[in-house]
């Protein structure tokens, strides 16, 4: 007997906004004309996150397994990485408001007449708002789902936007397409490999939700080889979100690719999301079977530092440096994953946030080194920076020693407070890779900072230019909030202390 | 009885009925060729001898089929829902309307923005 | 203890001008520097009223703290950020934020062609936070926070100009200079905290009884070091001369005033630590000696008045640092020579900004002359700092000095007979090289440009010179009416209550000496500058002349034994070593950079293969967790 299932809107408030927020933009685009789009959009994805964070803060205090029958949970753990992922979209918006950055016409072949026409009448491509946004929904889905089918609509839901946006620069169109149709492509894969192992996981419990296949699990029922196959498929999806070793060759080509300000998106908020839905499957759905999961994530998470540590060496393009620093981090939050306790969970909680922050401010000081041709990403370039603007350079420099962990930045508290957790739970090896690739990448990081101040400049072509206000703010409250996590960590931790739980 | 033989069963005969017709006509057809047959069948519209765009086909069939599928799509959805209408009740209809609703917005944007033109 | 809760606006409020400032750019270029001041003056306000509520309390419940918030906190290792609060830091928070708030007023017109005052005053109000926050900090690590603020600070303003590229390297010598301190600093920090296992001040006081003598000694050691570098002291004092390319009111307030006092400020901090080791408080003392005679030295040859003051400061800098190595009877007095040489010092060097804003930034003393006429109330501001600094009574040099000096003879023995003369030596040669700069500038005949127009600054300008000159007259006199410094500070400097050794000399007698000398060094300088001084710098003079032209050769003396031997030693230990050490280095290098570029083919860009990455990869995992499961 069939009947009507319940949804409870109230709960579900944060992701139904920011949805119809995007749908709001898409009619924008259909009726307004051209002249006001650009803040119209602007003006309703920056309101949308806003109401949306208000509804998290009015939702922060409840729980429920049952929010959309069984596929969501709304938890502490889950309201904080939502609410964190509002707050680096509308950082990320910031930057992506300068719309310098974006192609004219994404029709329009690269090096046409036709593109040419698009530049010299201004037009500008506002689709991106909307996009951002329904991708925003879909990443504050994804770790809240609670049932393989609803993971793997949000992971589609997150992604698709993504591939698109990747694929839209301004300049360097032909790399900005390549990278598009990469990601769409590997991601597509990965995709494949997720819903294949959510099938096995099916055929292994009868169950789609996660705590169904955690019981089934416990149970003892059941065909073994279908869980490991569903395991291990399962977390190749994830890991690719991730960008985890071996499975993170696409993040260096896509972060290099996509308009700088995309990239800080992706970097930042898919990140947050796909650790938020990865710590969901692994303490909630898969903890029972930790002792068959468990080696095969510490291998990745040690590739992962090390490779991502040790390839930043020898990158000469300051995007893909910082991507593969980025899978460096996916490797460190990987030992959060191990921890598999409420501590890991929180320094894990906490140590996105560092990054998340620190990863925007970086892409976005990326943003503003340019010369006639656009951005300049390549390292050689860069050198002598800092005479030329001390503050700008300053403040690339205060990101770099956050993402090298050094004391008094947001970096070192998230890392200590996580190899902390995994060291507590015996993880000893981790950790030790862990100090010894933060040690490597340090090394990578110093040498950026001495490039930057102490180095004569060779080339004076590269300037920094003025941010705009909305820049400006993004960079500088990302800044800010590296130091104040650093200096003054208390202020976070204990918030992630009291949201480190997930609802079973 | 397993109950999934009858599927394979239902199986073995589409295929079977697939492979019988193929093989009856080509045994049984008359064969004229001409021209006209071994041109690339384009929606009744005349094969150029080269395309615009250095033979690829214009990306517009590719817009239209997708506009085709989204509407597939939301018919695949309707179907379910109209069979189980009285045992959903309002939250059916309310949940539908949005659905539609949204669909009509994507309709909208394509609309507005000329993907229905083909020129 | 008493517990405060204003403690954390001294600091918070420049900090947060500061970044202000920063953040809004041009936006503030409008009021920028009038809420820079506004702040400077209001931290000073609350340094007063908690001055006055301190006094109001006796005994223990004098010294105040507060406590901000745990830092980190994981099992045994835990690090407050706390602010102490007690006679000795309010000393310094007076002295940091009065002295700071007349230089931002001085400075509001000293810098109001500069394009980029908003800037200037941003770093000042930084660098205003950063030094309280060192003077407040309630450990060693939160001073060491303070401590790299302030060098931070001073990096940015010495290079303020840094269109300049001689103004750039000078901030780059700074910061290296500051750099090898730092490691003294830090290497302190590390050996505290591995003997006590906590680096606050008290807890590292409670533990110094039960320490080694050894571990003392060596933390003693790394401080001094670490002073020097702050401080400009021997052997890292070259950086002061050339830090002198910032703006004027950096000089006074950063480089005279404050920030190069914060070495005294750490050695009589951490006084136990000194008292329980007599090795540190020697080297201490030798130090300050050396440093008082060196500069001195270079400070008679100087023609640029600047850096005539710089090498001022330095000397007196080295008579702070010997004071505060003669043990409890020292520590007070070193602090009050620092208050009063904060106003005679500051006060000159507004001086010296005033003479440069009438005379087109011209600095060499040789094109001055006469300029006391024409500005007349920079040359009594400057003439009353003077005479403190010779220590003509009753100005407030001679109080603080006249003190050092007696109980360097006191110290008794060989080594009263050698610091006492090298503490008059050094007071004749203040004499000389103080007077010979007075003369030059304010007295005799013109011999500037046909261009420059001196004339007297704004009342902006003159009047914080004027307030400076109050002080400069009457706080020596003031500190040392019934021991009223020494006393307020012997709680916190002098717990165990160390009475000074025997009298070897009447107070009277140093005083006669002191004065003798200071006559013998104004006599020498009056007939040999009072007429007849060349426009260009005379070259057929002595050897010594030479030598103390070229700051006694320090950069030479750098370079000879500092750095060729260290290129040498590091060359030879190369070459030794290039089949052990370096060959592992390399080796390691290597493999990391060889990985590195393997990595990179892998990442070749073709999907197909990323894909094939991915199934390979895939495939591993499962055949991992196969494994696992056997």
């Amino acid at each position: 007997m069939l009947t009507a299932p319940v949804l409870n809107y109230s709960l579900l408030a944060p992701i139904l906004v920011v949805l119809g927020g995007a749908l709001l933009g898409v009619l924008v685009e259909a009726f307004l004309s051209k002249a006001v789009r650009p803040a119209a959009q602007l003006a309703i994805a920056l309101g949308t996150l806003v109401l949306s964070f208000a509804q998290i803060i009015r939702v922060r205090n409840l729980t429920s397994l049952t929010a959309a029958v069984n596929s969501v949970t709304i938890d502490g753990a889950g309201v904080f990485i939502q609410g964190t992922i509002l707050v680096l979209a509308f950082i990320a918006l910031l930057l992506i408001a300068d719309q310098d950055n974006f192609a004219a016409q994404a029709s329009a072949v690269p090096g046409s007449e036709e593109e040419r026409s698009a530049i010299a009448t201004g037009k500008i491509q506002t689709e991106i708002f909307p996009l951002t946004l329904f991708a925003v929904a879909g990443m504050m889905l994804f770790p809240l789902a609670s049932d393989l089918i609803t993971l793997f609509v949000a992971l589609e839901v997150l992604s698709l936007p993504l591939y698109l946006m990747a694929g839209l620069s301004r300049r360097r169109r032909l790399l900005s397409q390549e990278a598009a149709l990469k990601y769409f492509l590997l991601g597509a894969y990965s995709s494949a490999f997720f819903l294949f192992g959510a099938a096995f996981l099916y055929g292994f419990s009868g169950s789609l939700s996660l705590n169904g296949i955690a019981a089934a699990i416990t149970g003892g029922q059941g065909n073994d080889v279908f869980l490991l196959i569903g395991i291990a498929f399962l977390s190749v999806g994830l890991l690719f979100k991730v960008g985890a070793v071996p499975f993170h060759s696409w993040t260096p080509d896509v972060y290099q690719g996509a308009p700088t300000p995309i990239t800080a998106f992706m970097a930042a908020c898919t990140k947050v999301a796909a650790f938020g839905a990865t710590l969901r499957i692994f303490y909630v759905g898969l903890s029972a079977a930790q002792w068959e999961w468990k080696p095969i994530i510490t291998v990745v998470a040690i590739l992962t530092m090390a490779v991502g540590a040790i390839a930043a060496i020898a990158q000469r393009d300051v995007k893909r440096a910082l991507a593969f620093s980025s899978i460096a981090h996916a490797g460190f939050l990987l030992t959060g994953v191990l921890a598999l306790n409420k501590s890991g969970l929180s320094a894990s909680l906490f140590y996105i946030v560092a990054y998340g922050f620190t990863t925007i401010g970086a892409f976005g000081i990326v943003t503003l080194v340019r010369d006639s041709a656009g951005e300049v990403t390549d390292l050689n370039r860069w050198i002598g920076l800092g005479k030329k603007s001390p503050f700008i350079s300053g403040m690339f420099v205060l990101f770099l020693l956050s993402f090298a962990g050094i004391p008094l930045t947001s970096g070192f508290i998230g890392k200590f407070s996580l190899f902390n957790a995994a060291y507590e739970t015996g993880n000893i090896t981790v950790v030790v890779v862990g100090v010894l690739a933060s040690a490597v990448a340090a090394f990578f990081y110093l040498r950026i900072v001495v490039m930057l101040f102490f180095t004569e400049p060779t080339n004076d072509s590269v300037t920094v230019v003025i941010p705009s206000i909305m820049t400006r703010f993004a960079i500088t409250f990302c800044a800010l909030v590296t130091v104040v996590l650093g200096v003054y960590p208390s202020l976070l931790l204990n918030t992630t202390q009291t949201f480190a739980n997930f609802l079973k | 009885m397993n109950p999934y033989v009858p599927i394979l069963v239902i199986g073995a005969i589409g295929f079977g009925f697939a492979a019988i017709s193929v093989v009856a006509a080509a045994i049984t057809g008359p064969k004229r060729y001409n021209r006209a047959k071994s041109d690339a069948y384009e929606c009744g519209i005349e094969p150029s001898p080269q395309a615009a765009g250095g033979g690829r086909f214009p990306v517009k069939y590719f817009l239209t089929a997708m506009l085709f599928i989204v509407f597939d799509i939301e018919i695949v959805f309707l179907y379910p829902w109209a069979v189980t209408f009285d045992k959903l009740g309002l939250f059916g209809l309310v949940e539908m309307m949005i659905f539609i609703l949204t669909v009509f917005i994507a309709y909208a944007y394509v609309w507005r923005r000329g993907g229905l033109e083909w020129d | 203890m008493t517990t405060s809760s204003n403690l954390v606006y001294l600091i918070a409020l420049p900090l947060v001008s500061s970044a202000l400032l920063i953040l809004l750019g041009r936006k503030a270029d409008k009021w920028g520097h009038l809420l820079a001041t506004l702040v400077s003056a209001t931290a000073f306000g609350i340094g007063v009223m908690e001055f006055l509520a301190m006094h109001t309390r006796t005994g223990a419940a004098r010294a105040a703290t507060q406590h901000l918030f745990s830092w980190i906190s994981v099992g045994s290792f835990n690090v407050d950020a706390s602010l102490l609060l007690d006679q000795l830091s309010i000393c310094f928070v007076l002295l940091i934020t009065g002295v700071g708030t007349l230089i931002h007023i001085y400075s509001i017109a000293y810098m109001s062609h500069d394009r980029d005052r908003r800037r200037f005053f941003a770093y000042l109000n930084l660098f205003i936070a950063a030094m309280l926050l060192l003077v407040l900090g309630d450990s060693y690590l939160n001073l060491y926070v303070g401590w790299e603020g302030v060098g931070l600070a001073s990096y940015l303003l010495i290079g303020f100009w840094n269109q300049k590229p001689t103004y750039a390297t000078a901030a780059k010598k700074a910061f290296v200079a500051n750099r090898v301190g730092d490691v003294g600093l830090s290497l302190a920090i590390m050996i505290a905290f591995a003997q006590f296992g906590t680096v606050t001040f008290e807890g590292v006081k409670a533990g110094v009884p039960h320490a080694s003598g050894a571990a003392i000694t060596a933390i003693g050691a790394m401080l001094l070091l670490a002073a020097a570098g702050k401080s400009a002291q021997f052997p890292l004092q070259s950086w002061l001369g050339d830090a002198m390319a910032g703006p004027t009111p950096v000089s006074a307030l950063i480089h005279a005033a404050t920030m190069v006092t914060a070495g005294v400020y750490l050695i009589t901090r951490s006084n136990y630590i000194f008292d329980a080791s007599s090795t540190a408080r020697l080297l201490v003392v030798i130090v300050g000696g050396i440093t008082l005679i060196f500069g001195a030295l270079i400070g008679t040859a100087k023609d640029d008045i600047k850096k005539a003051l710089a090498a001022s400061t330095m000397s007196q800098i080295g008579y702070m640092i010997l004071a505060s190595g003669l043990g409890p009877v020292g520590y007070a007095i070193a602090i009050m020579h620092l208050l009063t040489h904060g106003f005679f010092k500051a006060g000159m060097f507004l001086g010296a900004g005033s003479v440069m804003h009438g005379m087109d930034d011209e600095v060499n003393m040789r094109r001055f002359g006469g300029i006391g006429k024409l500005m007349p109330i920079t040359f009594a501001t400057f003439g009353l700092g003077y005479l403190a600094i010779i220590g003509v009574p009753p100005f407030a040099g001679f109080y603080s000095k006249d003190k050092i000096i007696e109980i360097a003879f006191n110290a008794g023995g060989t080594k009263g007979w050698i610091l006492g003369g090298a503490t008059l030596l050094g007071a004749a040669i203040t004499a000389f090289y103080m007077t010979r700069l007075v003369v030059m500038t304010f007295t005799g005949s013109k011999r500037w440009d046909e261009k420059a127009h001196p004339h007297e600054s704004p009342i902006l300008m003159w009047l914080p010179m004027a307030v400076l000159a109050i002080g400069s007259v009457a706080s020596g006199f003031f500190f040392n009416s019934g021991n009223s410094l020494v006393n307020w500070l012997a709680p916190v400097l002098n717990s165990r209550g160390v009475e000074g050794g025997a009298e070897l000399m009447k107070p009277i007698v140093v005083s006669g000496l002191a004065l003798a000398a200071v006559v013998i060094g104004v006599g020498i300088a009056l007939t040999k500058y009072r007429s007849n001084v060349p426009i260009e710098a005379p070259e057929d003079v002595t050897i010594f002349t030479k030598l103390a032209r070229k700051d006694l050769l320090q950069d030479s003396f750098n370079e000879a034994v500092l750095m060729r031997p260290g290129q040498k030693l590091t060359a030879g230990l190369v070459k030794t070593d290039t089949n052990v050490i370096d060959g592992l280095v390399r080796l390691v290098g290597a493999i990391f950079i060889g990985s590195a570029t393997a990595l990179r083919r892998i990442q070749n860009g073709y999907v197909r293969s990323y894909a094939l990455i991915m199934v390979l990869g895939a495939l591993a995992l499962i055949a991992m967790i196969w494994v696992v499961t056997l």
